[in-house]
């Protein structure tokens, strides 16, 4: 019995040795100038977003008489709108595809993770298709969010 | 001129902070949920520090547009809310803090899957 337990596990060591023998040449040929590559087009294209972000603030301040916590909540509110807007249209997909994490990390990419499932579920029903498949991607960001937040209140409340 | 060099900034910033999340991307190869997560956490932690303030001074929208502004309200509101109400805002006030955004994404989110049919499946 022993004896086949050892015999197994050189051989899941084998296998191991093997296993990191071909990641580590995978590692050592695997095209790094293409990993550098994507990361133009994300600071490229996450820095314009920001920037239309910017513009929208820079407008609601000139055009509304709302104070700062009201600017910045309308701006990701229509910042959300844009995103999912274009999400709906099939062109905020074809932008990621390029662009990677220059469209999951703005605010725009949260709301991606929102149409993006819930229209794929479409076809599945409005109650179980849309509004259940809706958080898929985006219940860890909402639970954790609220959570965390909740947690920095009380420490809060306790140290202060 | 002043307002280009805002913008310049608001560019660099967010660009920056965009590029980290494909940094993460290319080494890590997380998934989308979880950069996102990663980022909020990554907002609430520069709340609490107090450094978030200084970034947003400097890249206003480079930083707050990011997923990073949404953790950054997170933990505002919830500090917020314990300096009015106490234990109960502790509960409440990340929550007041981004129900405009949550609701937008939500209520958005519902209309235009009713609207739009997939098209991920095409390319």
């Amino acid at each position: 019995m022993k004896q086949l337990k050892n015999l197994l596990k050189k051989k899941t060591n084998e296998e191991n040795h093997e296993n990191k023998e071909y990641l580590d040449y995978v590692h050592k040929t695997a095209p790094r100038t293409k990993e550098l590559k994507t990361l133009v087009p994300a600071f490229l294209v996450g820095g314009a977003i920001c920037m239309v972000g910017q513009l929208v603030s820079d407008l609601l301040k000139m055009w509304t008489d709302l104070d700062k916590e009201g600017i910045a909540t309308a701006t990701s509110i229509i910042m959300i709108f844009l995103g999912s807007f274009f999400t709906g249209l099939g062109l905020y997909d074809r932008l990621g595809r390029i662009a990677g994490g220059g469209s999951i990390v703005p605010i725009t990419g949260f709301a991606n993770s929102i149409v993006s499932p819930a229209m794929e579920f479409n076809r599945e029903g409005v109650t179980f298709g849309i509004c259940a498949q809706m958080f898929v991607i985006a219940g860890p960001i909402v639970v954790l969010g609220i959570s965390v937040s909740v947690l920095v209140g009380l420490v809060y409340m306790i140290f202060a | 001129m002043e307002i280009f060099l805002t913008y310049l900034k608001v560019f660099a910033v967010g660009g920056f902070v965009c590029m980290l999340g494909q940094v993460l991307i290319n080494t890590t190869k997380m998934t989308s949920a979880r950069i996102l997560v990663t980022f909020l956490m990554l907002g609430v932690l520069l709340e609490v520090t107090g450094a978030f303030r200084f970034i947003e001074e400097f890249g206003k929208a480079g930083i707050t547009v990011p997923i990073t502004g949404f953790g950054s309200s997170l933990a505002k509101g919830a500090i917020k809310g314990v300096k009015e109400e106490g234990i109960l805002g502790a509960v409440k006030g990340g929550m007041t803090a981004v129900s405009g955004g949550l609701s937008a994404a939500i209520f958005f989110g519902f209309i235009f899957a009713l609207i739009f049919k997939s098209k991920t499946k095409e390319s």
